[in-house]
């Protein structure tokens, strides 16, 4: 079902959102923000469009920021950058998107084709091509399944502007594109994989705007309710394609590392049990890419990873852990789109340079 | 000896201590200058108990005081916001968020200048002295008496936020400048706002020190003076001029060390029931729990560490009414007023302290003029009211579910029942009514590691642990017990624009006084 956005909806959607990003997809307070702030001056509202009601040649161009999560949270962007990718993609190509879509789940990132349209006026797909967060743009099902992410454009705070074209190779488009982003500072805005609404419906992970809006929703009231916010977590997951939740540790934060390097914000972290005994460590890039207790892989990419505020269940990026944090960590299966062969062969544990094949959560950790 | 003071929105509490041993305690009321209050309770700790002056070592005093001028948006300075971040930032300009009250109230300007770093140290863009000249030109027009500077990764390069106050300085003679990198950590927004409510106080936080400062001396005090800190440990009066909002949770730190302190349990749930609020916070192996993500200070997101404090309108001074056969506690309160207004002191209105004394738990002011005057079964029901959102506060506050001892502290804690849930019986130790004065006197000691280190490939861990260690040093040097200092925050921040990995670490370690170091 398409629907309007209001503001009333940022905060929940950007909550929800940063917990698909599983550490990754950017800081849902600023993606909230910046969203809000170009409402409040264009006084616009947002169509969001349930994929199933698009037409099968509407043309769709997805936006999104690039980069390291760590720079986004000092480096705010100027705010029009992802509308000139966008517009210059569309020169380039010679044709007006009908619409834009995000291309992951996160904080930042499901928000920024929510600028796009608060400045444009354009419609947004509610879906993407990770039903998540993943750190790198050839780690989407929108190329596993067959759609070319070239012509990719990016647009800078200088109002510069980059056209990537390299064909079928998606990732040699990302280590170009990961070149300039680093030059730009760290951050860059880019349109890219641009499609059919019959490629968006073949391709694409459907309704994750619309179940970021759930899930935010759901931690909110239960909060409010004074309910577990982990059971209603579950609870909200338990009709969608995400039904396996599973709590992998509750403990605090004894030691962060973390860099930002090669365009990205790469590191690890260690929780240690409340009760002192047992340790999780878990392995980034951008977005969480293995949990381990006491040595022992307990949930792994694509599965996903998600630390929470062990109070509030409050999502916690990687950029914005630090020591002292309380945390409950929690992993949660990844829809089957994101589990076959030819997916994990792109985004699966040794896409990462992990020596270990997947494994379901639910199978790591039975319920 | 020493003098610890806790200024609250309602009560002036004094204690005078020597070692661990409470001398004397006083409680009197908070006046609206705060300093004849303090002349107050300094004399009523004489009349308890006889000093001389000269041998008081130390006055540490907690104080509210700056957080409540911004809660209530009073007495707050006119205030710029001077962003060094073009082209960048430009979508979220300073105090994007604010509560519109609030920027009104620091008639607050926003101002976006080129300049800022790269996380690896590159310019965003050069500096412009024009535009900055043109800001002070701007800021003297609008007669803004305070100013403050951020600049993105300025945690990574501060030297464009120093440029900036340097020609601002020269410009603006008189005026007040904090810097976003002396202020907070990485986050531009959190560490800008910090910064900008740290610019608002300057003006308050000078009258309040010089008041201070003057009231001792009269006196006849000589001991240096020290406010309590976030964290519980103390700031010398130079810094809180410049610093003050780095007071901002030692009220909750102080009370839930002195419940510590008082009751001798250290993993409990601290109950601080005020004038105006209830505080609970919980104390873990003696150190109060901090709050995991932002916390927002009277509706402004920040990045400070702070206590994690639940707070609940309930306090000694809150408002009863009875409407339509239901009774209600606050969250409005007669605060420092309760002396003139509440029932048991001649007063016309209805206060929870009204209630707890016609209910018989405690005898305060008069009690003849409410016994068998408010309805009994109507002071029940209030105390019920209170009782009930207490209990599940504490519940909300509990992550385990082993049963949590309560620690009840605070002048109005005589509200609370005697036991809540499973938590057994509520302790209520000696001088629980003037803890947030006791925990000021037991400050905490600080040691501080901040500087580059260069990190090889493969030494990480060894040079964080000889970091942590300095700072534990350093504490125990500063005065600390060994046994009880504990590492607190350890931040590192890569410096990509230097050679040899650098990166800059801040360890900060707190434990307790060694009393014995400065009984005298």
């Amino acid at each position: 079902m398409s629907y309007t956005l209001d503001r009333a909806d940022l905060a929940d959607l950007a909550r929800g959102a940063a917990l698909l990003g599983t550490g990754g997809g950017g800081d849902p307070y600023i993606g909230r923000l910046l969203v809000d702030q170009a409402l409040k001056e264009t006084g616009r509202t947002i169509t969001v469009l349930d994929p199933a009601e698009l037409d099968d040649d509407a043309f769709v161009i997805p936006t999104a920021q690039m980069g390291a999560p760590t720079v986004m949270v000092e480096k705010i962007p100027r705010g029009d950058e992802a509308v000139i990718a966008l517009r210059t993609l569309e020169r380039h190509l010679g044709r007006r998107a009908d619409a834009t879509m995000p291309i992951e789940c996160g904080g930042i990132n499901s928000m920024i084709p929510l600028l796009v349209a608060a400045h444009t006026g354009l419609p947004v797909v509610d879906a993407d091509g990770m039903g998540r967060a993943f750190p790198e743009l050839q780690m989407e099902t929108f190329s596993v399944y067959g759609v070319p992410g070239s012509p990719l454009a990016i647009g800078g705070e200088n109002d510069e502007m980059v056209i990537i074209d390299t064909g079928h190779d998606n990732k040699r488009m990302e280590w170009l594109a990961r070149g300039i982003t680093i030059r730009m500072g760290g951050v860059a805005h880019i349109a890219e994989y641009s499609m059919t609404g019959a490629d968006v419906k073949r391709t694409a992970v459907p309704n994750t705007l619309t179940l970021g809006l759930r899930i935010g929703r759901a931690l909110r009231t239960a909060r409010a309710e004074h309910r577990d916010p982990i059971a209603a977590l579950a609870a909200t997951m338990a009709d969608t394609l995400y039904d396996k939740v599973r709590v992998l540790f509750r403990g605090k934060v004894v030691d962060v590392e973390r860099r930002t390097e090669a365009g990205f914000a790469r590191g690890s972290a260690t929780l240690e049990a409340f009760d002192g005994d047992g340790k999780l460590e878990l392995t980034f890039q951008n977005e969480h890419l293995v949990a381990r207790v006491n040595g022992e892989v307990r949930c792994i990419v694509p599965d996903l990873i998600c630390v929470l505020d062990s109070d509030t269940a409050e999502p916690i990026t990687t950029e914005g852990l630090r020591y002292g944090q309380r945390a409950v960590v929690v992993g949660i299966s990844t829809p089957d789109l994101m589990r076959s062969p030819e997916a994990l062969a792109v985004f699966g544990p040794r896409a990462f340079g992990l020596d270990v094949d997947f494994r379901p959560v639910e199978e790591l950790v039975p319920a | 000896m020493r003098i610890g003071i806790d200024v609250g929105g309602t009560n002036t509490d004094a204690v005078l201590m020597d070692g661990t041993t409470v001398l004397a305690a006083v409680k009197t009321a908070t006046t609206r200058d705060v300093t004849s209050g303090i002349t107050t309770a300094l004399d009523e700790l004489k009349r308890q108990r006889a000093f001389d002056p000269a041998a008081v070592n130390a006055v540490m005093i907690g104080t509210t005081h700056f957080i409540n001028a911004l809660v209530e948006a009073d007495r707050l300075a006119p205030t710029a916001a001077v962003r060094l971040g073009l082209p960048s930032t430009a979508s979220l300009p300073p105090m994007v968020d604010w509560p519109e009250r609030l920027v009104t109230a620091i008639s607050g300007r926003a101002y976006l200048c080129h300049g800022g770093h790269e996380f690896d140290g590159r310019h965003i863009a050069e500096l412009r002295e024009d535009e900055i000249l043109r800001v002070a030109e701007d800021i003297d027009r609008h007669g803004i008496r305070s100013v403050a500077i951020s600049s993105v990764f300025s945690p990574v390069n501060a030297e464009f936020e120093q440029r900036a106050a340097e020609i601002l300085a020269a410009q603006l003679p008189g005026i007040a400048i904090s810097l976003s990198s002396e202020v907070g950590r990485m986050g531009l927004l959190e560490r800008e706002n910090a910064t900008i409510i740290n610019a608002s106080l300057r003006e308050l936080a000078d009258r309040i020190v010089d008041g201070l400062a003057e009231t001792l001396a009269a006196a006849g005090i000589r001991a240096p003076l020290y406010l309590s800190q976030n964290d519980g440990t103390l700031m010398d009066v130079d810094f809180a001029r410049r610093y003050p909002v780095a007071t901002f949770a030692s009220g909750p730190t102080n009370s839930m060390r002195g419940a510590a302190f008082l009751s001798g349990v250290d993993t409990c749930a601290v109950v601080d029931v005020g004038g105006t609020t209830s505080d609970i916070g919980v104390l873990q192996n003696g150190f109060p729990r901090e709050a995991t993500t932002e916390v927002s200070v009277a509706g402004i997101r920040t990045n400070f560490r702070m206590p994690d404090v639940l707070s609940l309108g309930i306090g000694g001074g809150s408002r009863v009414r009875e409407t339509g056969g239901e009774v209600t506690v606050g969250p409005d309160s007669v605060g420092y007023r309760l002396v003139e207004r509440a029932l048991v002191f001649g007063g016309d209105t209805l206060t929870a302290t009204d209630v707890a004394v016609a209910a018989g738990r405690a005898e305060i002011g008069d009690p003849s003029l409410v016994r068998g005057v408010v309805d009994r079964s109507l002071a029940e029901a209030a105390l019920q009211r209170i009782a009930e959102d207490i209990a599940d506060a504490i519940e909300r506050m509990r992550t385990s579910p082993d049963p949590l001892p309560v620690v009840a502290v605070g002048g109005g804690s005589i509200l609370l029942p005697d036991s809540f849930g499973d938590s057994g019986r509520v302790h209520r130790p000696d001088h629980f009514a003037v803890a947030n004065a006791i925990g000021a006197a037991i400050a905490q000691i600080g040691g501080m590691v901040d500087r580059i280190f260069p990190v090889e490939p493969g030494q990480r861990r060894a040079v964080l642990d000889a970091a942590k260690q300095e700072a534990v040093d350093r504490a125990i040097a500063a005065g600390a017990k060994p046994g009880s200092v504990r590492v607190v925050e350890v931040d590192e921040v890569p410096l990509a624009y230097l050679p040899g990995n650098a990166t800059r670490i801040r360890v900060k370690a707190v434990g307790d006084l060694q009393v014995e170091a400065v009984r005298g």
